[in-house]
């Protein structure tokens, strides 16, 4: 027997989205069906579906963030749910005991769902250990750890151009290292059935032995993307650069910026994806990220529908605590 | 589900979607229901839909609700993993609707039905066609046109399966997934 996952409950079915590890390719694959669905509630006259009306649905953020945290806010309330949005500076929290407190005394005002976003990794599954049987909790981010929602809306822009999985071959450029994102996306890329992951950065972004990951490694940008049916650039932290990892911005996008001219070498037909926001002039120029390849604005819009998914499935397992029919 | 039996067969049901053709323009011209939409409800409603829409020759396309995200079960029952998109192609603003399913039992799923298309547009009229009517009724909800009315018992459950050749099966199955038609 494997240890049980924490994240599904005793029929198998999602109760928190804390990370793709250790779920099947079933469950995400649901997930974007799911998800498929929802993208029509937005385009409606009525933005709205009555599925979670009367579930209170708190966005906690001990890390700063506006789209994650507007894009979660927004789907809860295309689900009807009330939303409750709780900014808390990681610093006025210690770790461990405070944690706890933040989550009885949120308990006590009866909130069925938790959204975290957290610096420091396993902050979610701490939430979701301790928390009361019936409420869900979804990872928005923690530490360096993973970042689900982000992967899955990322799976779903792939999805939507590309259709399978199986026969692509997907690029993600940047600081590898310290990317929770990355650390999702090739989790579920993989999980999906994708022909050939790739990841490139210089030697200092990238983990000590990056093949475990199951990607494919390369130093050079133009090499790299060679042939690839997606380029997914990620955010360059501007802290690394203090930390002695990087040169400069200027150098960086020297080496690994992403230009028209570099993106000749991928596919003709490759889309440009980044988790945003952009620096541009860093990760790419202007051009990339407006040109027509770029698909970045639609993959905040299918945000929404991948965390509207994710929210309702989660919450529907709250039925098993429902009284007897 | 060892013990279903085939109720009606592709041909005779063939014969009552006829008899609902008929049925549906001569409610429509006692309404003075011009240019008439039509929407089927996933899955059993789209499959008998798709005739109708045909045989009525409505010119706007089908439209097609999945009606999950409007279920009164949500809390007890969950997400059904398989849901599909709903498609409205047209305003529903100021049309006739004609509302298709396959069994009308407890009145649930045309309740969610009719709240959802609410939420496109507020809708001249509303005509509900279903192919089979069972008794069940849990809220007030009537068919305009119905297809057939089986004398079935409380433990009786009749679905339609398709999409091609349609068929109708009478099974006793337990209410463990029982539906909201």
């Amino acid at each position: 027997m494997s240890k049980p996952n924490i994240q599904l409950d005793s029929h198998g079915r999602l109760k928190h989205f804390l990370t793709i590890d250790g779920l099947k390719r079933e469950m995400l694959t649901e997930i974007l069906d799911t998800a498929e669905s929802f993208t029509g509630v937005s385009e409606r006259v009525v933005k709205k579906v009555p599925l979670l009306r009367g579930k209170t649905i708190c966005n906690l953020f001990f890390e700063n963030s506006t789209r994650t945290r507007t894009t979660f806010e927004v789907a809860a309330k295309r689900l009807s749910a009330d939303v409750l949005n709780l900014n808390v500076g990681a610093s006025s929290t210690t770790k461990g005991e405070t944690l706890l407190d933040t989550l009885r005394n949120l308990e006590a005002m009866h909130v069925d769902m938790f959204v975290i976003r957290h610096s420091d990794s396993g902050a979610a599954h701490f939430f979701a250990s301790y928390a009361a049987p019936h409420i869900s909790v979804i990872n928005a981010g923690d530490g360096q750890h993973a970042h689900p929602t982000q992967a899955m809306l990322d799976m779903f822009t792939i999805r939507r151009h590309k259709g399978e999985f199986t026969g692509l071959r997907v690029a993600i450029v940047g600081d590898i290292l310290h990317s929770r994102v990355a650390r999702s996306q090739i989790l579920a890329l993989n999980t999906l059935g994708t022909s050939e992951v790739r990841v490139i950065a210089p030697r200092t972004l990238l983990p000590a032995d990056p093949r475990s990951l199951g990607v494919h490694v390369f130093h050079d940008l133009e090499e790299g993307i060679r042939d690839v049916d997606v380029v997914i650039m990620l955010r360059l932290q501007k802290e690394r650069m203090t930390g002695a990892l990087l040169p400069s911005e200027h150098e960086y996008f020297q080496l690994y910026g992403l230009t028209e001219k570099r993106l000749k070498a991928a596919k003709p037909d490759a889309i440009v994806m980044h988790p945003g926001p952009i620096n541009r002039g860093v990760e790419m120029d202007s051009q990339v990220a407006d040109g027509p390849r770029s698909v970045i604005l639609q993959q905040v819009s299918f945000g929404i529908a991948v965390r509207m998914a994710v929210m309702s499935m989660t919450m529907g397992t709250q039925a098993q605590g429902a009284a007897a029919r | 589900m060892n013990d279903d039996k085939i109720y009606m067969q592709a041909e005779a049901i063939d014969g009552l979607i006829g008899e609902m053709v008929q049925a549906i323009k001569t409610r429509l011209e006692v309404q003075q229901a011009r240019d008439p939409v039509m929407i089927g409800i996933h899955t059993g409603g789209v499959w008998l839909a798709e005739r109708l829409h045909k045989l009525l020759a409505i010119k706007q396309p089908l439209g097609t609700l999945d009606i999950s995200f409007y279920r009164d079960d949500f809390t007890r029952i969950g997400m059904n993993p398989k849901v599909k998109p709903s498609q409205i192609p047209f305003e529903v603003e100021d049309r006739h609707i004609i509302l298709v399913d396959d069994v009308l039992q407890t009145g649930r799923t045309i309740r969610a039905a009719m709240n959802e298309i609410f939420d496109y547009g507020r809708p001249a009229s509303i005509l509900l066609a279903t192919l089979v009517e069972r008794s069940g009724r849990e809220l007030p909800i009537q068919p305009s046109v119905v297809g057939v009315r089986p004398p079935l018992t409380h433990e009786q459950q009749i679905t339609l399966t398709g999409p091609d050749p349609l068929n109708l099966i009478i099974g006793t199955s337990k209410q463990e997934t029982r539906g909201t038609s």
